[in-house]
């Protein structure tokens, strides 16, 4: 039998967008508030503040200069950051497979779903 | 709804009272570049440095290219479907006749999530660039960039809001500027016309070269995608085309080779006059590098154009996320997916108008109290989740209309190995937003599970089976 959706009422559209919405500002925002937003750079404590210590030739140093930045002091901070990319592999094994899941889980929702689709729209229900 | 064809001109969005009013077929080839290019370019002009900071010089050109490989993947998948499944809403439209609703629905929010966060960065770029403006004009204070920030995103949305031919020309007269002032500078720094300025070997030695070694090169490959992230977005103009199975593929395909060649440029431009970790902080250092590199060069003109050509990139990028998204949100409105008030079109001018003007406050909410580059790093994520789909869409598609049983716009070659090369470089590029990223990667994801629960148990009880297969094909195998 062709399936007949039930009509929605204005005010469960707009319950139904804001509850699309809170879950979208959730997951940029609650990473932010919780200070668990990786990527930023460390600079090492008693980082060098001149243009020798920090390892920069001449043509570093005048292209710095043609910037406007002529005290090595202030740029230090960019010239010594630096990422550490050390991690664990229990991390890593851990996003593997919520990857690998999520995939798993769409495509098996999807399949349940398609099925009803096609056999609807081909025929093959009354 | 009922049944359409979808390649009917009088099909698709909800009118007043009821009516059915469609999208307005009016765009050609060249719109489909101009939406393509203008989209990604922006990634020329910013955002990609921060693949330098990730692992220094070499690194970024080997993430550019890579990237290059894993986008001409998606750029051929892309040309052959979207040439066959020709309607707004471009990969979501093709999830949902290919794959199943439940990742049509996540494919939709993918797409959303990409642009309007893209559309943010650019916002953010453009408020930057006109405070960097008025500081190098003489002003003294700090000029607030918020209003300016405001103002593109409300500009654009108005102009997508009055009609899509008018949009995408602006689009390609400004995405076209922009291009042109990437040649002007090559041609002007490395030797060509003038002497060369150019001082890779200076300002790549030593441990400039590699700075983190191999683990930086994967590392890279987050910001790698930058140099073309959005290139897939051509598809929303499928409906909007007068010739699909021509235009799509055409400018697509034409399209992908021009950021080849634009991020090829871009790299040898800036890594010779910039130092690498100057270049590769785009935050606190080179925010807008070719900007930068104009002025190094010390030659006003240059400066002039560069900085004209970083507010076009920057401008044709939001305006072509600000068209994509509401597109794709548009077009999941049509389907019930989300609320069927987001499925309207507008009376007069033809667009998805609804949509246009619910996605302005939430661009403004990411633009305006959101870092850029997490708003950069939620746009890629969002990608990378797209281009994961691709490929299983792309082989599950051969393989319930095999070639010869529908008629495709074009046929890509050499199938399945485009397919699985863009899964092995989605797999590493995963590694490389883990090694800094990894906590959002995780936070998306969780985000997009919770979503699909919602739309699974609760929001799909609104959607008609039958009615959202809309393409005149054949049962597909296998079932």
């Amino acid at each position: 039998m062709t399936y007949r959706p039930p009509k929605q009422s204005k005010l469960s559209q707009l319950f139904d967008v804001i509850v699309l919405l809170a879950m979208t500002f959730g997951a940029l925002y609650i990473p932010l508030f919780l200070g668990l937003a990786g990527g930023s750079k460390s600079v090492p404590e008693g980082a060098p503040t001149t243009w020798e210590g920090m390892g920069q030739n001449a043509a570093q140093v005048a292209q710095y200069n043609a910037l406007g930045f002529t005290d090595p002091a202030a740029v230090s901070n960019i010239i010594n950051a630096r990422y550490d990319y050390s991690f664990s592999w229990g991390a890593l094994a851990v996003m593997i497979v919520v990857i690998v899941a999520y995939y798993a889980l769409m495509l098996r929702f999807s399949e349940q779903e398609y099925r009803d689709v096609i056999s609807e729209k081909f025929g093959d229900r009354p | 709804m009922a049944e359409f064809d979808i390649t009917s001109t009088t099909r698709d969005g909800m009118g007043p009272h009821g009516t059915q009013v469609g999208l307005l077929r009016v765009l050609g080839p060249a719109h489909v570049w101009a939406l393509g290019v203008g989209i990604v370019l922006v990634g020329e002009y910013m955002g990609w440095n921060f693949a330098v900071g990730k692992g220094g010089a070499y690194a970024a050109l080997i993430a550019c290219w890579l990237a290059g490989i894993l986008y001409s993947c998606v750029a051929m998948i892309d040309s052959e479907v979207t040439s066959t499944v020709a309607a707004a809403g471009g990969q979501y439209t093709q999830a949902k006749h290919i794959v199943g609703p439940l990742m049509a629905f996540n494919v939709g929010l993918y797409l959303v999530f990409a642009y309007t966060m893209l559309e943010a960065a650019n916002a953010i770029t453009a408020g930057y660039l006109i405070s960097e403006v008025a500081r190098l004009t003489g002003y003294d204070g700090t000029l607030d960039q918020r209003p300016f920030i405001v103002l593109v995103i409300v500009f654009l949305a108005w102009l997508n809001y009055r009609g899509v031919l008018a949009t995408l020309t602006f689009n390609l007269v400004i995405t076209a500027v922009a291009f042109v002032a990437i040649l002007v500078l090559f041609v002007s720094t490395t030797g060509l016309l003038a002497p060369s300025m150019m001082q890779h070997a200076a300002l790549m030695e030593g441990p400039a070269a590699l700075p983190y070694g191999w683990i930086g090169v994967l590392a890279a490959m987050h910001f790698g995608l930058w140099f073309y992230l959005g290139i897939e977005g051509t598809t929303q103009a499928a409906e909007e085309v007068r010739s699909p199975a021509r235009a799509l593929p055409f400018g697509t395909l034409a399209g992908i080779m021009t950021l080849l060649i634009a991020a090829t440029l871009t790299w040898y431009i800036c890594v010779g006059l910039i130092p690498w970790e100057f270049l590769g902080d785009g935050v606190n250092g080179s925010v807008a590098p070719l900007f930068d590199a104009a002025r190094l060069t010390g030659m006003q003109p240059l400066v002039v154009l560069l900085g004209v050509g970083t507010l076009f990139a920057t401008l044709a990028s939001a305006n072509g996320c600000i068209n994509d998204a509401s597109r794709a949100w548009f077009a999941m409105g049509r389907d019930k997916y989300l609320p069927g008030w987001f499925g309207a079109v507008h009376p007069k001018y033809r667009t998805p108008y609804r949509s246009i003007i619910f996605l302005v406050p939430i661009a403004l909410a990411f633009a305006l109290k959101a870092p850029l580059d997490q708003v950069v790093t939620f746009s890629i994520l969002s990608g990378l989740l797209e281009y994961t789909f691709m490929p299983i869409n792309m082989i599950l598609f051969r393989r319930k209309w095999p070639m010869h049983t529908i008629k495709r716009g074009y046929e890509h070659p050499f199938h399945p190995i485009p397919s699985l090369a863009l899964l092995a470089l989605c797999a590493v590029t995963f590694f490389a937003v883990f090694l800094g990223y990894g906590t959002q990667l995780v936070a998306m994801i969780v985000f997009y599970i919770v979503a699909s629960l919602w739309f699974h148990f609760w929001r799909y009880r609104f959607v008609a089976r039958a009615a959202q297969f809309t393409m005149p094909w054949p049962k597909p195998r296998g079932y």
